[in-house]
């Protein structure tokens, strides 16, 4: 049986003391374990990608196959992996930058087709990476590098875009609270189609949300919300619109069941197996 | 004159952009080009600068942003690198043939794969052929200077042209260097008001980018082609005024020591500093060695660089990119057609250093001299050679 250690890497953690970004980490590797455990998912099935940016680091991190992508292409390019290959277990991890900003409009479309992947958006509103400017779900007024003067736009709200867009998972954690992020990140992959998983990620360095998010983040379990409900999802996503105040919901907001788009494509037939007889020819045609 | 003042060189660049009166400044930020565009939000925050920022959501946001504000007659600026500069790329053909006088500073930084935030000239390479007019700086006060001159030249109704001034990515852009930054009289006594020769105005309407069909299509490309030629005798000329007013002379090829060398060393961009030492330590060792830079790149200099180069026996050319399948570097390929079946031309020899950010140390001029004199003798099997490659 696989362990936590199995899965750490020699890569040095270079992300500051306090990021947000460590609860992720350990709860994706949670997440791994226990699916590898509970549901025999081996971790050579897991892929997971990136994009450019702090986030990106965690593919170094985690001991299974990854592809760092360039910022912003997380989408199609976990969409290319999986279509390749539906015997893999995808996941990719962007930035609030990556994803809402450079790359909208692949997330768009790989909601809208329902392929089979889970997408962790590591939102911590800003951009880290490049130290410190805003992003699209920066709060109004928020004195970033490029913004000294305070954002002059509103914040859009990435759940209410998801769940238009045609995502069939549509989730909110915090990285505060590492089991219940695991849970998530744990039903998203089982999810049959497209998982979205928004993570408010606080960046300890440049946009400290932690005071805020610990009095404010409380759990839709809790509320008895029903997740096949698209309109209660909606309202839910909308009590909250990425400012500094009012409650903030945490949870699996919508879940339904449609057709995926490998399904739809590709039926029964996978292009590239998981064949390790195949492999072993490969390598032995080369060596 | 204004005294000499220790600044990094990317804080020079965005007061130059002040200095040069910037009204729109669309940008996104990537290392190491950020600081740039920052200390401009930064001026515009505090109304030390009259001017609309707009942080937009990607390059290629920002260069179709650019094209907006200047067809709309304002004087506009920006700065990019690498994978931003790259996602610009649709766009940046578009200014140049609409002859709209946009100003961008790129940091030159390596392209992935494998990721690299350090500095070569790829980035800028894969952009040769877009039409703007393009210069490469040597230094920071290079840096501020021809920030400046890009806007007298690019705004000039004669040439009507979009200006990269390329300067290497951390070893300039995060170093501070003294710099002399001109006053604001200074420079609006060089830089007049931008009046564009056409824009978009409700009194008298214009189409811009309308469809070239086929009858119109080559005109187009030869209109822009014809007046990217001419604008070397403005550039020249504004270089010119420049060192009347502030005493810097800057010309589109300079040469270090080249009287006598028969072998001499081409290079662009910060690199020739280094390489200027690297001449000197081979100068006393009795060697004829000498330096020949470009400092302006598009369009190219050819007679200039015939004048300079053409008396040496050989020319060791240095590219920090390398386009792999190719016969050899951008530069590197430049100077042999250039120098193709000229009568006593020198032979030119392709080399490529300094990738992603590999430091081109003086010994590694001095191992490129010594190959270019004995691949002279002997005709080198290769088109070109990489330098400094790790064997372990
Ligand atoms: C095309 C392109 N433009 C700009 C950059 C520079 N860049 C690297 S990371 C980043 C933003 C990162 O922000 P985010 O996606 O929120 O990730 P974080 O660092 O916050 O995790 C940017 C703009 C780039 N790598 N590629
Ligand atoms: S800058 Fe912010 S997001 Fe990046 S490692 Fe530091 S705390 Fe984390
Ligand atoms: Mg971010």
């Amino acid at each position: 049986m696989m362990g936590k250690k199995d899965l750490k890497t020699y890569a040095e953690n270079t992300w500051c003391p306090g990021c947000g970004n460590f609860g992720i980490l350990n709860a994706l590797m949670a997440s791994i374990e226990d699916l590898n455990e509970e549901d025999g998912i081996e971790p050579e099935r897991f892929v997971l990608a990136s994009g450019i940016g702090c986030h990106a680091k965690i593919v170094d991190y985690v001991n299974v196959n990854s592809f760092y992508s360039i910022h912003g292409r997380v989408a199609p390019t976990i969409s290319g992996i999986k279509l390749a290959n539906p015997e893999l277990v995808v996941i990719g991890h962007a930035g609030d930058g990556d994803a809402y900003g450079e790359g909208i409009a692949h997330l768009i479309f790989a909601a809208k087709r329902n392929i089979n992947v889970t997408f962790i958006v590591h939102d911590n509103r800003v951009y880290g990476l490049t130290t410190g400017q805003f992003t699209p779900t920066s709060p109004t007024g928020f004195k970033g590098r490029s913004t000294p003067k305070g954002s002059p736009e509103e914040p859009f709200n990435p759940l209410e875009l998801l769940l238009s867009a045609g995502a069939t998972f549509v989730a909110r954690g915090y990285t505060a609270h590492m089991k219940r992020l695991t849970a998530l990140i744990k039903a998203a992959v089982r999810h049959h189609g497209f998982s979205f998983i928004e993570v408010l990620q606080p960046c300890f360095t440049f946009f400290n949300t932690y005071k805020f998010y610990n009095e404010q983040v409380y759990d839709l379990f809790d509320k008895g919300h029903d997740p096949k409900d698209l309109g209660a999802a909606l309202e839910m996503a909308r009590e909250w619109s990425y400012g500094m105040d009012g409650r903030v919901a945490t949870g699996i907001f919508y879940q339904v069941q449609k057709p995926t788009y490998e399904e739809r494509l590709l039926g029964e037939r996978i292009p590239v197996g998981m064949n390790p007889g195949r492999l072993e020819a490969v390598l032995k045609a080369h060596t | 004159m204004a005294k000499r003042v220790g600044i990094e060189v990317s804080i020079a660049i965005a007061e130059a952009a002040k200095l040069a009166r910037s009204e729109v400044i669309p940008a996104y930020p990537i290392t190491p080009q950020t600081h740039i565009v920052e200390h401009l939000s930064e001026f515009v925050a505090s109304g030390e600068l009259d001017a609309e920022f707009i942080p937009v959501e990607s390059e290629h946001a920002a260069m179709s942003c650019c094209c907006g504000s200047s067809a709309a007659g304002a004087r506009t600026f920006t700065s990019s690198s690498s994978q931003g500069l790259s996602l610009m790329s649709e766009i940046l053909y578009i200014p140049s043939t609409m002859r709209l006088p946009i100003v961008m500073v790129v940091a030159n930084r390596a392209l992935s794969a494998p990721i690299s935030i350090w500095n070569d000239h790829q980035d800028i390479m894969v952009q040769r052929d877009i039409g703007w007019i393009q210069t490469f700086a040597e230094n920071g006060q290079e840096a501020f200077d021809l920030t400046l001159h890009a806007f007298r030249v690019a705004e000039d109704r004669r040439v009507s042209l979009p200006m990269i001034v390329n300067i290497d990515g951390f070893t300039l852009s995060h170093v501070i260097e003294p710099i002399e930054i001109l006053s604001q009289e200074e420079v609006d006594g060089y830089l007049p008001p931008f009046k564009p020769r056409y824009k978009l105005d409700p009194k008298k309407p214009i189409t811009m980018g309308p469809v070239g069909i086929p009858e119109v299509y080559t005109e187009a490309k030869m209109a822009h082609s014809e007046a990217i030629k001419a604008s070397k005798r403005v550039i020249i000329k504004a270089w010119q005024e420049f060192a009347d007013m502030f005493g810097r002379q800057y010309n589109p090829v300079e040469t270090y020591r080249c009287e006598d060398a028969d072998v001499m060393l081409v290079t662009m961009g910060s690199i020739s500093e280094t390489a200027m030492t690297a001449v000197d330590k081979m100068r006393e060792a009795g060697q004829q060695v000498g330096l020949v830079r470009i400092r302006l790149w598009r369009p190219f200099p050819s007679q200039e660089f015939r004048r300079a180069a053409g008396k040496a026996k050989v020319l060791a050319v240095i590219d920090r990119c390398l386009p792999p399948g190719a016969v050899c570097g951008p530069v590197g390929a430049e100077l042999r057609s250039l120098f193709y079946k000229v009568p006593g031309s020198p032979k030119i020899f392709s080399f490529v250093a300094g990738l992603g950010g590999r430091d081109v140390t003086v010994e590694r001029f001095e191992e490129i001299v010594d190959k270019a004199r004995a691949y002279a003798k002997k005709r080198p099997r290769e088109l070109f050679e990489v330098i400094g490659v790790r064997e372990k």
